[in-house]
């Protein structure tokens, strides 16, 4: 195991230097005996590139392959062309997937944005307990499945506790996850309970970055809560909010546990979001061709969300250091 | 972690006249959303330990009604296929020991490799010197723009060829080296390591493969604790991928199960209080992994999140 570490040269003593020794040049490939670490480094690259290549960059470029084929398994892959982009551009259920995907993320990122940073400014201004941040962050040690089940049964229309209380109130009660209007909304809010602590704590993270003698100043001269929020808050916490955003919107549009084990699509493709039709296409129907065209749809949507969010907020200050 | 609450209250009192109010709003809501957060946790206990005979009858009861563990010895298959009907469940006879083995073994491979693999790659790319390094980091970040979920399909077709499917293997193996995450993360920290900690060690004639074992690693243990709980909280609840991958019991993992439990009981009278059983015993292993590091995850979770 201690193939190049035998030889190593008498580094000097400050990083410096030999970080610009190693800049100056390309190590002397082959010979090994000087500073270059090149068998050692492939020792220790190797298990992650390896990972890399074949479990990340290999099915991606295959993906892109297979948007262009009809492959159902068991026979190999046969190059059909844009004949899978052209039936989805035609597909009306492909493009009602779309729909209430945005849907559902337009109220998922909207709603919990707003809650993960009400709670952010409430845990830095109010209190910066860790008991707290701690309770806050419980739903999202659950899976999405588990959320999903437990939120089921809370709203369930004959004996969910939600119902019972919208009953004792007088009005009539909601089947909040079998109405073509309520599903969507109902998932969202559902994801919302889950991640929502997870994104404040990230917020809450981009707040302590504020100095508090900049609230000590603006308290000093009569400013109230509101308008510190306003004027010191939100300007200075932009940029976390906007990677922040980029990755939550990401990881919204791939919903799928919770609409899987609570509605399954339904009711009538209400809820049938453009993962959960995906998913059917490859494993109901074997259309994995068919399946890996939306998938690639999916990610140009993704990319230029990602590219437009980033330039509208011009998020190029990422680090919080 | 209370400094800042003891600033001045005399001096600054005057502007904050109108505050005990919107403090005790603020309180408020504060109150409200731990209620949220926490209450659907006690509801699953208290139908978990009810009978669905008294859930039916009392809707509302803060308590347990009817007062069993009916629900567990159901999710268990403690129950034979005659008592768990009577008792209105599907008598399926689902294991959920044998599931929790199976998210137990998948949620360690992974993540004792995945964090071990990550490791001695953001060695690489933070201390070792050779030919090409950035460009392949560069890969390695490039990779971190591609959702997940987009390789899942192409993986499933990879997986199945290496005839894996139905294997635990085959449900680790796609995350099972690395993610461009933790090789991206764990760098951050390998590159702030004073180098002259090293050095010395190097200089005392030390191998580079002793000082990642004997030096680096355990410097980093903080971090590599954090992101291995994070990690294992992760692949636990992962769905999707193990809905794939596997189709028998012997590499069903909880959320797999748990999604054909509720599938299985009937659609007229839900064993609710089967299900939330099943969904305790699901959840909580991942509450006390976090009970134990709590702390630790809550500080860190602004580091791990951003990039």
């Amino acid at each position: 195991m201690t193939i190049a570490s035998s030889s190593p040269p008498s580094r000097l003593p400050t990083g410096a230097a030999a970080e610009v020794r190693s800049r100056t040049g390309p190590p002397p490939g082959g010979a090994g005996e000087d500073r270059g670490d090149g068998r050692l480094a492939a020792l220790f690259i190797a298990p992650a590139l390896l990972g890399f290549l074949v479990f990340l960059l290999w099915p991606t470029l295959r993906g892109v392959y297979l948007s262009f084929t009809r492959y159902n398994l068991l026979t190999p892959a046969q190059w059909v062309g844009l004949d899978n982009y052209v039936r989805m551009v035609n597909d009306p259920i492909f493009w009602n997937s779309l729909w209430v995907t945005v849907e559902y993320v337009v109220i998922n990122i909207g709603v919990q944005t707003a809650a993960a940073l009400a709670i952010a400014v409430l845990l830095q201004r109010l209190t910066r307990s860790a008991v707290l941040r701690g309770i806050v962050l419980t739903p999202y040690l659950m899976s999405n499945v588990v959320a999903g089940l437990v939120w089921l049964w809370l709203l369930d229309t004959q004996l969910g506790i939600g119902n019972e209380i919208i009953g004792a109130a007088g009005l009539d009660r909601v089947p909040f996850l079998a109405d073509e209007t309520w599903a969507i909304p109902t998932i969202a809010l559902i994801n919302v309970w889950r991640h929502v602590g997870y994104t404040a704590l990230l917020l809450f993270a981009g707040l302590q970055a504020i100095p508090d003698d900049m609230y000590e100043a603006a308290r000093v001269d009569g400013a109230s809560e509101w308008r510190m929020f306003w004027r010191i808050t939100m300007p200075l916490l932009r940029p976390v909010l906007a990677v922040v955003l980029i990755m939550t919107v990401i990881g919204s549009f791939q919903v799928f546990d919770t609409v899987a084990v609570t509605t399954a699509g339904g009711p009538a493709n209400a809820t049938n979001v453009l993962q959960y039709y995906i998913y059917g296409s490859a494993f109901g129907r074997f259309q994995f061709g068919y399946a890996s065209a939306m998938s690639v749809a999916l990610l140009a949507v993704l990319s230029a969300i990602t590219v437009l969010q980033y330039r509208l907020t011009r998020a190029g200050r990422t680090d919080l250091g | 972690m209370t400094a800042v609450t003891t600033t001045t209250p005399a001096r600054v009192r005057p502007a904050r006249r109108a505050f005990p109010f919107g403090r005790a709003v603020a309180w408020t809501v504060m109150g409200l959303i731990v209620l949220v957060t926490l209450l659907p946790f006690y509801w699953i206990l208290r139908t978990a330990l009810s009978s669905n005979a008294g859930l039916g009858a009392d809707p509302t009861d803060p308590l347990p009604v009817g007062l069993t563990l009916g629900g567990f010895e159901r999710a268990l298959g403690l129950q034979s296929a005659e008592e768990a009907i009577a008792q209105g469940g599907a008598g399926g006879g689902l294991d959920f020991w044998r599931y929790l083995l199976n998210s137990v073994l998948v949620s360690t491979l992974i993540t004792g490799c995945q964090i071990f693999f990550s490791a001695m790659a953001a060695y690489a790319f933070a201390r070792l010197r050779w030919r090409g390094r950035d460009a392949v980091f560069g890969l390695f970040l490039a990779g971190m723009m591609v959702p997940a979920i987009f390789t899942l399909l192409p993986n499933f077709v990879l997986v199945k060829q290496l005839h894996l499917v139905d294997t635990l293997l085959g449900i680790a193996l796609p995350t099972m080296f690395m993610t461009p995450f933790a090789v991206f993360f764990l760098r951050q920290f390998f590159l702030n390591i004073p180098r002259e900690v090293e050095e010395a060690a190097l200089l005392d004639g030390a191998g580079k493969v002793r000082i990642f074992f004997r030096v680096v690693l355990p410097m980093a243990s903080t971090p590599l604790v954090t992101l291995g709980v994070l990690t294992y909280i992760t692949s636990w609840n992962d769905y999707f991928w193990p809905l794939m991958v596997s189709y028998s019991d012997s590499s069903r993992v909880l959320t797999v199960a748990l999604a054909i439990f509720r599938a299985q009981t009937p659609a007229t009278g839900v064993d609710w209080s089967g299900l939330m059983a099943a969904t305790l015993i699901a959840a909580l292993p991942m509450l006390v992994l976090f009970a134990c590091f709590a702390r630790r995850i809550v500080s860190s979770i602004g580091f791990t999140g951003i990039k």
